[in-house]
């Protein structure tokens, strides 16, 4: 999977989860970017992430991402372990 | 039920038109999303919840200090969560021996907030602890007083005493949640590490819907009555097709038996007061022989309120059984196997509960576990005194049904009426009249026991207490009337109730009739009327000029009856003699 198959995926989670319909989701994107992204719907994108791609995430990754690339970082890594 | 989105989403709605509670969210952990959470299950089982939140960790703070924000806001739900994440710190930190002490001073702290005046009338909901496993004894544990797991379940043992002792506590179980789906389910070590959340987002809504079934039930909206369907929901296959033995029920043939525990559970909810009715597609005598005589049957027709079997649509019988328990449509829990019954019936009666039913019926039962159908708050003694009134009424409509009139149809039924002043027999009955009737009732006027006895003794009230029986059976005392002297020549009538349950029998008619009579014994000219709206009594406001009472010039709320000149309305109720 590449990394814009990921992100586009990515657009469809953050925008079902934080409900903004118009959300483009791309490397650089960060959590400042967008009003309906909280540390509350934080936790919500993480867990439909895990749940998507059938990973988890470790405790200690969710609270050090400082952008949406560093996350697709985390998840083409934990794909390829997988595979 | 709904996930944390679609929850969230709920809650960016208008919702100003829903009635709202407020309550407070205490507790140990991180609790916003909960907090969001049973906000919108809140507003998806048509309520808002004001919610305030409590900085998380000082639930003793908040409850102990007077100038606290709760003590400010001092709601009239107070749901107190204590995690039990924060009950192994809590055991990690005593020393070994004070552990076995840990339960008690947690049973002890809440039972202190229980008698503390300063909750006076409100309740305190509390969730109870989940386990945590934590075999530093293994199985050993079971044994070992000190050890967490012995604490942890004494602790939700000890809490269901104090809720017993204590009318306001009651309990919100999560432990039954976490056996329900999982401790893996329930608890998300990761999202707990980064939020020192307790509850998984999957968990959340679980909980949530739990929480707010627990105050919908105190607010008074919860399931009453269970409609079900017989052939392949009651027991497996088709009566009609496969013949009395041919079902699957007990542990002869197929998956009987588990039709058998489905039956079982529904027998216990029906021996804790929920009503039961059948509604089936079948002929009725086809419908019945299973309960008559097939030896595996749970169920028997004594336990079912209203048995309708016919070839009419589902939706019409479940509108006839609405009509005979007079409930509302939204206290009903539909359950049948067949998804296009469902979706008609979904569709067509606002408010029905209808639980999707797995396409296995080896799933039914976990499945109904899971949606916690019955919740309540109260449960008293069986009633079996109602399941026959109602099994009385279901004769009465369908007698009804083969009249095209409904005066003959009255006349059919052969009813007598008593009329009785107050006396110590039936004060009990008439103070809870006047307590609990909303509807038909003109001036809704409380009386406890002493008023009742008060105006009994008093020469110059009329009182009267109305019984009705039909050829079906006996209602029992349905009507209040008291009558009071304005001046010399008239008499107002201070009170006027009567038992929705006998609408449309003509009750008002004879009723008045009594009171007329009454009136002329003692010398009286006049009976005024009075209607003093309310929330709930509008089917009454056109009662005295529907009754012949003329306006008076000065007030739009009360009406007159010149009794020189009234003769008796017709009804066909007769008075019984004593």
């Amino acid at each position: 999977m590449t990394r814009q198959e990921i992100l586009d995926q990515l657009t469809q989670i953050f925008q079902d989860i934080l409900d903004v319909d118009d959300l483009v989701v791309t490397d650089a994107l960060k959590a400042d970017d967008v009003e309906e992204w909280d540390s509350l719907s934080h936790i919500q994108l993480i867990v439909a992430i895990e749940k998507h791609w059938h990973i988890k995430f470790n405790a200690r990754e969710i609270m050090t991402w400082q952008n949406v690339g560093q996350m697709v970082d985390t998840i083409v890594q934990l794909l390829a372990e997988g595979n | 039920m709904l996930d944390l989105t679609q929850l969230k989403r709920l809650l960016k709605q208008d919702n100003s038109r829903l009635p709202g509670v407020k309550a407070a969210l205490v507790g140990d952990t991180a609790t916003q999303l909960l907090a969001t959470a049973v906000r919108g299950a809140a507003i998806d089982m048509g309520f808002t919840i004001d919610l305030f939140e409590a900085d998380y960790n000082q639930v003793e703070r908040q409850f102990v200090d007077p100038d606290s924000e709760l003590h400010r806001v001092c709601p009239q739900f107070i749901i107190l969560f204590q995690a039990t994440h924060q009950l192994v710190a809590q055991h990690a930190a005593m020393a070994v021996d004070d552990r076995a002490s840990l339960a008690r001073r947690r049973l002890d702290f809440i039972e202190s907030v229980l008698t503390d005046p300063a909750w006076s009338g409100r309740r305190i909901i509390c969730l109870n602890y989940p386990e945590i496993d934590d075999t530093v004894y293994g199985n050993y544990a079971n044994r070992v007083e000190t050890s967490l797991l012995w604490q942890t379940r004494q602790l939700n043992v000890g809490l269901m005493e104090l809720a017993r002792r204590h009318d306001n506590l009651s309990i919100v179980d999560i432990a039954a949640v976490q056996s329900q789906l999982g401790r893996n389910q329930m608890f998300a070590p990761n999202v707990y590490a980064s939020t020192e959340m307790v509850l998984s987002i999957d968990a959340l809504p679980a909980v949530a819907y739990r929480i707010v079934q627990a105050i919908a039930a105190l607010r008074g909206t919860f399931n009453k009555c269970l409609i079900l369907d017989l052939d392949n929901t009651l027991w497996g296959g088709v009566v009609g097709d496969d013949g009395l033995e041919g079902i699957q029920l007990g542990h002869g043939l197929g998956i009987g038996r588990v039709f058998t525990q489905l039956q079982q559970w529904v027998k216990k909810l029906q021996q804790r007061g929920v009503i039961l009715c059948v509604v089936s597609k079948n002929d009725e005598a086809v419908a019945k022989e299973p309960f008559l005589k097939h030896p595996d049957m749970v169920l028997r027709l004594d336990d079912i309120a209203v048995f309708i079997a016919n070839w009419e649509t589902k939706v019409d019988n479940i509108r006839t059984i609405q009509q005979i328990l007079n409930i509302g449509f939204d206290s009903m829990v539909f359950l049948d196997d067949n998804p296009f019954e469902r979706a008609i019936v979904r569709e067509h009666i606002a408010g029905i509960t209808v639980p999707e039913l797995p396409r296995d019926p080896s799933d039914y039962l976990e499945y109904l576990y899971s949606l916690n159908l019955f919740e309540t708050a109260s449960a008293s003694d069986v009633d079996n005194k109602r399941t026959q009134q109602y099994q009385q009424e279901a004769r009465r409509v369908q007698l009804k049904r083969t009249f095209a009139n409904e005066q003959e149809f009255l006349a059919s039924l052969g009813m007598e009426a008593r009329v009785e002043p107050f006396n110590s027999f039936n004060t009990p009955r008439v103070a809870q009249l006047t307590q609990r009737s909303n509807q038909f009732n003109l001036r809704t006027v409380r009386y406890g026991e002493d008023d009742v006895r008060r105006l009994a003794q008093d020469g110059e009230v009329v009182d009267m207490a109305l019984s009705l029986r039909d050829r079906f059976g006996d209602h029992g005392l349905i009507a209040v009337v008291v009558m009071r002297p304005l001046d010399s020549a008239t008499l107002l009538v201070d009170t006027w109730l009567m038992s929705c349950r006998v609408l449309k029998r003509g009750m008002e008619c004879f009723t008045l009739n009594r009171m007329v009579e009454a009136a002329r014994a003692r010398g009286y000219h006049r009976i005024v009327g009075e209607y003093l709206p309310t929330a709930k009594n509008g089917m009454v406001a056109r009662h005295y000029p529907d009754l012949g009472f003329m306006s008076m010039p000065d007030s739009d709320n009360r009406w007159c009856l010149d009794i020189d000149h009234y003769t008796d309305r017709p009804c066909n109720i007769a008075l019984a003699r004593l």
